[in-house]
This record gives structure tokens, sequence and C-alpha cells, in this order.
């Protein structure tokens, strides 16, 4: 019996169990298309969070009120408390002390609602400085940024994220026209180039005022002084570290705090938010990973299952082809190949199913799936190994079947 | 109905290499005895028999149940070994193989006839007859030609791609002669093959034994019916794991 042959009489015998071979395959076929699509949903997830942290601006420092340290997470309030000032982040831009910091730029954010004509549109109304195009790495798609003097004079111009733009305007080309913010008119001096979202948030819904615009006309009271976070840009990416140190010490000193264990501000580098973020989505990808493996697992189980059914059923055929003169190893080969066959189909459709869903999902929940080739031809090996693995036990039971008692069952 | 115009080779064995000329003796019992166990109780199925069949012989083996003649019948086909004495199979000395030996002997020496026919259903006629020929590793085509002219043989010639479920009981059973031939075997070993037969396809398997050992086949009926006995030229009969009476059928 040589192995097409084999493959021939393995091949009929799961034809002939038909919809008992469809379920097994089942079995298989999700377990894979799990592992594929976890696996890729996983590395989709990471390589969107990484670029879209890159897309802050390059060589960034992110200095936030409130303080948290490396391990026990955050202290105090974050994001609540209002220890960075406008004042704060000019001596970070201006002073001596800080040669590896190339600019720097305050965002003072709150939530106000905008009106053009009959449109209203609630976003993220952020004063900052003229340095923060540069600072965020952002640019204009049409109009002007403001200026030094717009920022002094506290004027009431406004430049609108792209998205801010349509939702108020239905166009991009707005510049000229007028919106209301806090009963207060501002006219649209620009509009800035789209660059997509983050996952906290959306880059390109903001309406941009000057810092001291937002501080006096539209924030107001005590905590005009206050800044939400001021991004240090640091002339190199060699110099990040160094611009960390002259930023950390300078603020400490303006504070007035002598232990850094107590800063009453966090800063934090890109990096390590890209690498934090990744090793949890790697974390979250390991976790369900190993839920879709344990779904194959229950398929291989499920092989076995049908295998023993299968040796069970045959084991008339079984002493039949005992007697006609098949040696035992052709028996185990015969019911390893089936395993094998179940589990390479399963393989091979899981991988068919996984991809395409990978290629689908996408469009539907916005998370890219990253489909390497390499893991979908191993998880057919896998599939495979499954098949043959879990084919063993029942292979051997039926090869160890004496020709006398299989013949003589009814 | 039974192919008369094919004509069925006289000797089947073929001349084997390294082992002089054909044996005399297609099986030879000495002192054969089996005693199965199980825990500690003890039967003696086999109580020590001698028994010789010559090539070309038409023995059956007859006995009520119980008798032995199940053991007989396994001893004589390689399914089960002695647990005394000796068993010569076409002049080869077949005590003491391991399961892979055993199964190449009885592919090579046995052609086996059970009562149930014992086909493959999903199997069409001449895949069924195929299957032993592929354990000893035949080419394809030539297990195709060599299937078919057994089919042709016990008159199925026209049956070719009927699967079991296609065939009646008598055309069944004429399928696993035809698989039983196909190696040209040192015995055909039938095993109450009537037994699920009605009276006209016994008659037509019957007479296709006849005409088999007409044609120089050694055959040998494992019956309980002395109606099917009579029709093979000498019975042996068993009682109690012993050879009762041994005696050249005049019919």
């Amino acid at each position: 019996m040589n192995w097409p042959e084999t493959f021939g009489i393995s091949w009929s015998a799961i034809r002939s169990h038909g919809l008992r071979s469809v379920l097994t395959v089942l079995g298989i076929l999700i377990g894979i298309a799990a592992v594929i699509l976890t696996v890729g949903l996983g590395l989709g997830t990471q390589k969107d969070v990484s670029a879209q942290i890159s897309s802050l601006g390059s060589n960034l420092l992110i200095v936030s009120p409130g303080s948290a340290t490396s391990t026990t997470g955050i202290r105090g309030g974050f994001g609540t408390s209002s220890t960075l000032t406008l004042a704060d982040a000019e001596a970070l831009a201006t002073s001596v002390s800080t040669p590896d910091i190339k600019g720097v730029a305050a965002e003072k954010t709150s939530q106000l609602a905008l009106t053009a004509g009959t449109a209203n549109w609630t976003t993220s109304v952020t004063g900052v400085t003229p340095s923060w195009l540069s600072v965020r790495a952002r640019t204009l798609s049409s109009g002007a940024f403001i200026t030094n003097a717009e920022n002094t004079n506290s004027s009431a111009v406004v430049v609108l994220g792209s998205q801010t733009a349509t939702e108020l305007f239905g166009s991009q080309n707005v510049v000229g026209q007028t919106v209301t913010i806090n009963s207060k008119t501002f006219t649209v001096i620009g509009v800035l180039a789209s660059v997509g979202s983050t996952t906290t948030s959306n880059l390109d819904d903001v309406a941009i005022v000057p810092m001291s615009t937002e501080a006096n006309e539209l924030v107001g009271g005590t905590s005009s002084a206050t800044v939400s976070t001021v991004y240090i840009e640091a002339k190199s990416a060699a110099q990040l570290s160094a611009a960390y140190q002259e930023a950390d010490t300078m603020l400490l000193n303006l504070h007035g705090i002598t232990s850094a264990a107590s800063a009453d501000f966090t800063i934090s580098s890109q990096d390590a938010l890209v690498s934090t973020a990744t090793s949890v989505y790697r974390t979250l990808t390991v976790l369900l990973t190993g839920i879709a493996g344990l779904s194959l697992l229950v398929g291989g189980i499920g092989v076995m299952n049908i295998m023993l059914v299968s040796v069970t059923e045959r084991t008339k055929e079984i002493g039949l082809r005992k007697a006609l003169g098949a040696p035992p190893w052709a028996i185990r080969r015969q019911f390893l190949v089936e395993a094998a066959i179940l589990g390479l189909s399963g393989g091979l459709l899981g991988a068919v199913l996984g991809v395409a869903a990978a290629l689908v999902l996408p469009g539907v929940i916005g998370s890219s799936v990253v489909v390497s080739p390499g893991a979908v031809f191993l998880s057919i090996g896998v599939a495979i190994a499954i098949g043959v693995t879990f084919g063993v036990y029942p292979a051997t039971r039926a090869a160890a079947l004496a020709p006398i008692d299989a013949l003589r069952t009814e | 109905m039974v192919n008369n115009t094919i004509e069925i080779s006289g000797e089947p064995r073929r001349a084997r290499s390294g082992r002089g000329p054909e044996p005399r003796h297609a099986i030879e019992l000495i002192g054969a005895g089996k005693t199965y166990r199980s825990g500690s109780i003890e039967f003696e199925a086999l109580k020590g028999i001698d028994l010789t069949i010559d090539v070309g012989e038409y023995v059956a083996v007859m006995g009520p149940s119980g008798s032995g003649k199940s053991t007989i019948m396994n001893i004589l086909g390689c399914l089960d070994t002695l647990t005394k004495g000796e068993y010569h199979l076409g002049g080869d000395d077949v005590d003491d193989l391991d399961e892979i030996e055993l199964a190449a002997i009885r592919n090579e020496q046995i052609g086996f006839v059970f009562q149930g026919f014992n086909l493959m259903p999903a199997l069409s006629a001449w895949r069924n007859v195929e299957v032993g020929m592929m354990y000893a590793r035949v080419p394809k085509e030539e297990r195709k030609v060599r299937a078919q002219r057994a089919l042709e043989r016990v008159g199925l010639g026209n049956r070719l791609e009927n699967r079991p479920g296609e065939l009646s009981g008598g055309q069944q059973q004429r399928v696993a002669v035809a698989r039983a031939l196909v190696g040209e075997p040192t015995i055909i070993l039938a095993d109450e093959p009537t037994g699920n037969l009605d009276s006209v396809s016994t008659a037509d398997v019957l007479s296709l034994f006849d005409e088999l050992h007409e044609a120089g086949r050694t055959i040998v009926l494992i019956t309980h019916e002395l109606e099917v006995a009579q029709r093979a030229r000498r019975i042996v009969w068993v009682r109690d794991g012993e050879i009762l009476r041994d005696e050249v059928n005049a019919a």
C-alpha cells in the first residue's frame, strides 16, 4: 500500500461520513481562524498605536500636571490639578539652562460649543502659542497660523481642524468666515491639514485659538494661568534624554520641590508611550491567542473523538483488511493519514477564513489586522500536527486490533 | 450465473524461488492444539489434531458449533496461532511468526470467504477485489486487470462498478470469492460461505466452488450444514476439539 493509495482510502473514508467530517474540520477551522485573526489584530493594533503616538510629533516630551511614578501609576489629580502654568512653558522655552530643548508648546484645552450660522459643533477648543504648529509637527491646508501679535493681543482668531471645518461649514474653504464661541465672534484664519485620529483624541477635530485668548476670553477665572499639557521638542532624538533632565530639573526648581519623588508633574516621552502601549497590546494579544489556542486544542480533541468513533465503527473493516494481509503499520498509517487530512482541511479552510476576516475586519472595526504569510503557514502546520497528534492513539488502537476479534464484530 | 467459458488456470501456486519443488501438501497440522486462557479458566479448543490437505483437494470441515471448527478456521487462516504442535502452510512453517509476517502469509497464501461476505460497502466490486493486492504492492494497472478477470471468472464481469449494496447476496458472495481467488493463494478458506444465502444463491456459490475445484484450486470449507459439506470431495468431522472421522465423500 503506497502513499497515494493510503490517501485514497482515507479520503473515501472521510467522504463517506460527510457531515461528521465537516463538523470535525469545523473545530480545527475555527481554532486556526481565531489564532490567525487574534494575532493579526494584536499586531495591527500595536502598529496603529505606534503610528498614532508617533504622529503627535517627533522627539517629543509631554509634560502633564499631576504626578505618576514609574511603577505604581498615577498619583494625585492627574489632569485635574492645575500645577502647570504658562510661565512654566515660557521658562522652558527661553531659559539658557535648557540647551537641548528646541521648542515648547503649551496647550490649554476646554470643551466648548462652536456656532457658525445654524451649525453647532462641540469640540476641544485649545489655546496654544505660535510654536505649537512646529512642535506638534502640524501643517496648514489653507490660511495662516496664530502669530505672536495675535497671541499677545488676545485676538479673536481661530484655526480649525479639517473635520471641524467640515462639520461647521460643510467645506474646507472657510478662511475669513466667522464662528461664535462662548458668544464671542472669532475669525477663521486657517485650517489644519488632516492627520487622522488617535485612540484617545481626534486630531482633526480641534479649534485652535491663541493661548491668551483662551485664558482671558474663554476660560478666565483662577485657572486662566494654568495649562493642560506642555509639549517639549528636543533638538534631536539623541538629545531627548538630556532635554528630559533639563525640563525635570527646571520644573522642580520653578515649583520649589526638592524631592523628585514628590513632583507635581509628569514628563513622558513618546518612546515610553509607545512601549507602554505596545506592551499592553502585546499582553492582550498573548491572552487572546491563548484563548484561540485553547479552541484549537478543543478542535484537536474533536479530531481524536471522531477518529475513535471511526475506529470503533470500522472494526470489522480493520479486521477484514488484516485478514487480507494488511500489516499493522498500514492500518496505523491509514488512520493517521485520515486524521492528518482532517487537520489539514481545517488548517487550510481556517487560514482562508482568517485571512478573509483580516481583509474585511479593518473596514468594519477600523483597526488594522496584520497577517504575515509565516503565521498562516505556521498555523496550517500546527493544524496538521494537531490532526496527527490526536490521531496517534486511535490509529494505534486500530492497528493493535486482533483480526479474529475484529472480524467477529457485527 | 457462472461464466463457464472463462478458462481457470490449473495450478494456482506460482513457482517460488529457493524453496525447491512445489509442496504436495497445502496444509499440514501436526499435533495441533489450542488452549484459550481467560483468567484462571483454561479451555482446550483443539486437542492435538493431525490433518493433512493436499494441493487441489476440496475438503469440508464439518461439525456443530463449539466443536472447534472455528478454531481450526482461525488457525488455518493464520488469524490465530497454535499453543501446541506445528502448522505448515504451502511448505512454510507458520508457527512463531510475528504479526507482520503473518499478515504477509495471509496475503499471499490464503483466500478468505466469510459468512457475512465482508465487503466494503463504499467500494465498487472490483475495488473490493483489489484490496489484498494493494497490500501485496501489485501495480495499479495490473490490479485492475486481475480484479476484472477474477470477477469475470465468478460471472460478474458486468458488475465491476457496482457497490455491494447494489448486488444480491449471492452476487456479493461471488465478489468475495473473486477477492479470495485473485491473489492466487495456496488455499481458499471458506467459513460458512452459504450461511447468509437463500437456497438458490447457495447452489450458485457451491457450484462456483465445484468449478474452482475442477480447475485445481485447493478449497477448505468450514460448515455445520451436511448438504453443504457433501459437495466437498472429503469431509473431516470435528467434535469437541478432535477429529471424529475423516472420509472421502462418495457423492
